[in-house]
């Protein structure tokens, strides 16, 4: 794996479920996750990674890093922000 | 508490709210909500605290079924027709969402049995039809600390306030005793809109979820009243908890429930 600059402290697969289960599974982890702490998102191309990056976003958490797996997967790093 | 993949889809509409979340999600299902009246109010309440999640409702009504319910009373079926209200209702309710644990009381409020009724609840709504439940509800609540929603309905006109004991005016701050027997006319016999319990229950079950998740501002100081013929709401601000209030005043000369007669909704062939 590439170097990230930062360590994840938790992953979740959304690749199994749809919207907007893809975004609820992604706040349930986020919910786990103190202040400050990193969560590595597994998540389909298409609705998924147009959609979930966004949402996290307005709920005011900050994304580091979105990289493409070239299998139409991607990771989503996100840096929970608030308790 | 972890939920489950079909509890995630289940609420996934409230978990994506940012005031809700996973949090007040798990906040819901552990709550526990008392309607009392299973009738035009109680039955929308009903339905929406059951899909929202609410953990554990307690649901109160010593009627059975009648025909002229079903115009309003949505929770009942016709097929439910001569069923006990609180049966006909916890049914549907766990049909709506096996989350739920209903709790049925089939029995009308007295001074001898609400007390044990609302212990175990954090919030109390009143869906009753008559004036001396609302007063009896309102004195219980206010001893017992309980937050209440009141509501009434009548014709095309409906009104609610959200009463939190201690901290905002209380039913009896604003109206001081029932009326005369007699004096208002009873929901049969001055009639009802069906869609008046659906917009004002509706309106209690919200300030139940608000109350339970800790998210916006509630009624409490506020009487909401609608007028469905002129479509106009008013949001009126009340006065402050009364000092002279004689239920919730910090020196009360009501301190024991009272039973006030009155012929609730009872009406005769032959009456005017």
């Amino acid at each position: 794996m590439e170097e990230l600059g930062f360590t994840v402290d938790d992953t979740v697969d959304i690749t199994d479920v749809v919207c907007p289960v893809t975004f609820v599974k992604t706040k349930v982890a986020l919910e786990e996750l103190e202040d400050g702490q990193i969560l590595d998102v597994h998540l389909n191309d298409g609705e998924p990674v147009q959609n979930v990056p966004r949402s996290v976003k307005d709920e005011g958490h900050r994304i580091l890093k979105l990289t493409d797996n070239g299998d139409g997967t991607y990771e989503l790093y996100v840096m929970k922000v608030g308790d | 508490m972890g939920f489950t993949n079909e509890q995630l889809e289940r609420y996934s509409r409230h978990i994506i709210l940012k005031e809700i979340g996973v949090k007040g999600q798990k906040k819901l299902l552990e709550s526990k909500v008392l309607i009392i009246g299973a009738g035009g109010l109680g039955a929308p309440a009903a339905l929406y605290l059951a899909a929202a999640g609410v953990g554990t409702i307690g649901i109160a009504d010593a009627d059975a079924v009648d025909l002229s319910n079903l115009q309003r009373q949505v929770i009942h079926t016709t097929n439910d027709i001569g069923k006990k209200k609180v049966d006909s209702a916890a049914e549907t309710m766990r049909a709506i969402n096996p989350d739920v644990n209903v709790k049925t009381y089939y029995d009308f409020v007295d001074s001898t049995n609400i007390m044990d009724m609302i212990a175990d609840y954090d919030f109390i709504m009143d869906g009753t039809d008559n004036f001396p439940a609302k007063f009896l509800i309102n004195d219980a609540c206010v001893m017992a600390k309980k937050p209440l929603s009141h509501a009434g309905i009548i014709r095309f006109k409906g009104q609610l306030t959200t009463i939190l004991p201690g901290e905002g005016p209380c039913y009896r701050c604003i109206f001081k005793n029932p009326p005369p027997k007699d004096a208002v006319p009873t929901c049969k016999q001055a009639g009802v809109i069906g869609a008046m319990g659906g917009v004002i229950g509706s309106l209690q079950a919200m300030e139940a979820v608000k109350y339970i998740t800790g998210v916006g501002e509630l009624l409490s100081g506020y009487l909401l009243t609608y007028d469905a013929l002129k479509m106009e709401f008013h949001k009126i601000k009340l006065p402050p908890r009364g000092k002279g209030c004689a239920v919730c005043s910090d020196h009360p000369t009501i301190t024991k429930l009272i039973d006030y007669e009155q012929a609730a909704c009872e009406w005769h062939p032959g009456d005017k």
